[in-house]
């Protein structure tokens, strides 16, 4: 990009968000980094960010975050404000490393290191600043792809690395490897696989409501107010339904169907996933231009080839739109899933939350949030692969 | 040959098109020129049988065409439908491939043809076969779509205001250019337009359409110089009558011996281009030439006795 984007006559001279992403990094910084208590219910002490490692450490990490933000002020330099957000997140991720340890170091083995809210303010401010510098450089779909795998592959190195195991999150995992393991597949087959059946019904029954009337008239209102149920109250909905078709339907028990468990939260998110896939399938082939459904009428294609080559392509970006809404919507309710025994990381969430050990509920939020964050991304760059119009430009 | 036999579509209480019964010769331009609403595209989409007639029918070589299945008849025929429709998720390649691929044709044969069609329509295959609908101008779009329509070689080709959305130096050109690529093919043409100069200088016949009806059918000259009643005459437009006339007569029917001052006109050119030719330059007589060679003079009197002529 080029630095006539900025006008020197209006003496703009650094990027608004940068100033705006820098001030809140600054103001973090007087928030405490880290908390360590004496065990994993009790409250907690926090620690300044120079307080958390030794003088040379901290002093080290706190320039390169510093620097990060303020390479985050430069505008029409995205590069530059990426790199900035990179080192910036570096110099984040040390200090937590080297203030964990150094917190623990004479404690006793019940003591506890935990992020505290100064950590997750510039983590969230680095974040914005890496994501308005990644908006600025306009990557193409394969760009960001990368950039995500990047990130990634990062952030396996730094777990897998071990230098994060004495922060408390990660010693409430180490104890929970294997129900770790086991609410991860949980989660994905309950998000994904809601998914998958709702399209598998919601395409058809889309098409079919497009089509016709009299089906849209009834199905879009009835999606809508399933909709509007709040999500507490269509599992606790679920729970006696599917617990009487468990106990009355032969057969329907050793399937796995019962009042709590899997096939109740399953069924509530398949609900819920309806409406966005069968409105967004109306809205798509709706959008389709007449004339080129009629040319296509015009120049002899069938019914099927019809729908095949014409309808179905130009009406892909607005359906896959309604499958990106479904699937972070999912990944976020499943999480209440564990409230009914269906599993996944809403599990270590509430168990966490009977126990007030904050760190188990991060157990389950963190890779919730990470999941539904990578989701959104990995959507939004099959969405614009199905518009192959949209990058290009001519002279 | 089209035989359109009493055709008649009803929509509820109207009828778009009402017993309209017209022979389309093989080759032809045909030209349906009417008001909007007057059943134009109706009459034009139950050839091909987009639209299903209420009553009547059409025989084209004397097969009728509820003969066989509509997709079928629609691949034998081409259609470029009124504003351009192309398919924008496909290239401008792709877009001009769409027939010829139901067809079946191998690919290399598909692409000769697009580069083909690309070259006739004055649009460089290189620069434009992988473009988009949407990177293209509203003329070249229009083309694109005709070019489709052309793309089978089909030997019935409809088309419904083809040039409705160009300028009118680039709509004049591109009726040349169908006129030209017509004559080159051999290709039956029926034309819609509500465009009287339009009709006038493509139609080898021109049909006007009232309210449904087919109200008159005929040569050009037939429309300009015998309006069958006062919506025709209405839309030929009396007071430019004589030069509409003028503008469909070749000065090589009214040459004669002798010789003229000044510039010369081709033999080929309209009687409107010689009468524009005498009164800019003040002479009473242009000369006329066949390929370069003088032939003899057109005189502003054998204009004016030729106009007087009329019924
Ligand atoms: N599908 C339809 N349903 C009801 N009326 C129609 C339909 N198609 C056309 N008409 C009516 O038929 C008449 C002729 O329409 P059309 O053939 O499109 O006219 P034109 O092409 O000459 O403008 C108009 O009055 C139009 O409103
Ligand atoms: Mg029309």
């Amino acid at each position: 990009m080029a630095a006539s984007d900025v006008s020197p006559a209006a003496g703009l001279t650094v990027s608004p968000p940068g100033v705006l992403f820098a001030l809140l990094g600054a103001a973090s910084l007087w928030l405490p980094f880290l908390t360590l208590r004496a065990n994993r219910i009790v409250a907690g002490e926090g620690a300044a960010p120079w307080e958390v490692a030794d003088p040379i450490a901290s002093t080290a990490a706190l320039i390169a975050i510093a620097a990060g933000l303020t390479l985050g002020l430069l505008p029409s330099r995205p590069w530059v404000r990426f790199a900035g957000s990179l080192i910036g997140l570096a110099g984040l991720v040390v200090l937590l490393a080297l203030g964990a340890a150094t917190l623990l170091k004479g404690a006793d083995n019940l003591a506890r290191v935990s992020p505290a809210a100064g950590f997750w303010c510039l983590l969230a401010v680095i974040m914005l600043l890496m994501a308005d510098a990644i908006g600025g450089l306009r990557p193409g779909p394969r760009l960001r792809f990368a950039l995500l795998a990047v990130v990634l592959a990062g952030l396996a190195v730094l777990l897998w690395s071990g230098a994060l195991n004495d922060l408390s999150p990660m010693q409430e995992y180490r104890t929970r490897a294997a129900a770790f393991r086991t609410a991860t597949w949980r989660h994905v087959a309950l998000a994904l696989g809601s998914l998958g059946v709702a399209a598998a019904i919601g395409f058809p029954l889309g098409i079919l409501a497009f089509r016709r009337d009299r089906v849209r008239a009834v199905t879009l209102p009835v999606l809508s107010f399933m909709q509007t149920i709040p999500s507490l109250a269509m599992f606790g909905i679920m729970i006696p339904i599917l617990g009487w078709v468990g106990d009355t339907v032969p057969g329907a028990q050793s399937i796995g169907i019962a009042g709590i468990g899997f096939a109740p939260a399953f069924v509530a998110l398949l609900l819920y996933s309806l409406l966005p896939v069968v409105a967004n399938t109306v809205a798509g082939l709706g959008a389709v231009p007449a004339t080129s459904v009629e040319a296509a009428r015009g120049m002899g294609m069938t019914a099927w080839q019809r729908f095949w080559t014409v309808e179905l392509p130009l009406a892909l970006p607005v359906i896959l739109a309604g499958l990106r809404i479904v699937l972070v919507q999912n990944i976020g309710l499943a999480v209440i899933a564990g409230l009914i025994g269906g599993g996944g990381f809403g599990t270590f969430v509430f168990q966490g939350l009977n126990q007030t050990a904050t760190d188990l509920i991060l157990l389950g939020a963190l890779p919730t949030v990470l999941m539904a964050l990578v989701a959104a991304i990995l959507m939004d760059i099959v969405v614009e692969i199905a518009q192959p119009t949209l990058n290009r430009k001519y002279p | 040959m089209i035989e359109i036999d009493q055709i008649t579509k009803t929509y509820g209480e109207i009828n778009a098109v009402d017993a309209v019964s017209m022979l389309i010769e093989t080759g032809t331009i045909t030209v349906v020129v009417g008001t909007s609403g007057s059943g134009k595209t109706t009459l034009l989409r139950m050839i091909n049988r987009l639209v299903e007639p209420t009553s009547g029918g059409v025989r084209i070589n004397g097969e009728p065409t509820d003969a066989i299945a509509p997709y079928l008849l629609r691949r034998r025929i081409g259609y470029a439908i009124q504003g351009h429709g192309l398919f924008p998720h496909q290239t401008v390649a792709r877009n001009i491939a769409a027939v010829p691929r139901l067809l079946d044709w191998p690919a290399d044969r598909i692409n000769a043809r697009v580069d083909e069609l690309l070259t006739l329509f004055g649009m460089d295959p290189d620069e434009f076969r992988d473009r988009f609908p949407q990177e293209l101008s509203g003329g070249q779009q229009q083309r694109v779509g005709v070019a489709r329509a052309l793309a089978s070689r089909p030997d019935l080709l409809l088309m419904d205001e083809p040039f409705g959305a160009l300028d009118p130096i680039i709509r004049a050109r591109a009726q040349d250019d169908l006129r030209e690529i017509q004559r080159k093919l051999g290709s039956t043409i029926v034309l819609v337009t509500h465009d009287m100069d339009e009709a006038i200088r493509l139609g080898d016949r021109v049909g006007v359409m009232d309210g449904g009806k087919l109200v008159q059918y005929g040569p050009p000259e037939e429309i300009v110089e015998r309006p069958a009643n006062g919506f025709v005459a209405n839309m030929v437009g009396d007071a430019e009558r004589p030069m509409r006339l003028l503008s469909l007569i070749p000065v090589r029917d009214l040459t004669e011996e002798g010789a003229a001052e000044g510039s010369t006109v081709p033999e080929t050119a309209s009687l409107r281009d010689a009468l524009s030719a005498c009164l800019w330059t003040g002479r009473d007589a242009v000369p006329v030439e066949r390929d370069g060679a003088p032939i003899g003079r057109v005189t502003l009197a054998a204009i004016r006795h030729r106009v007087g002529q009329h019924p």
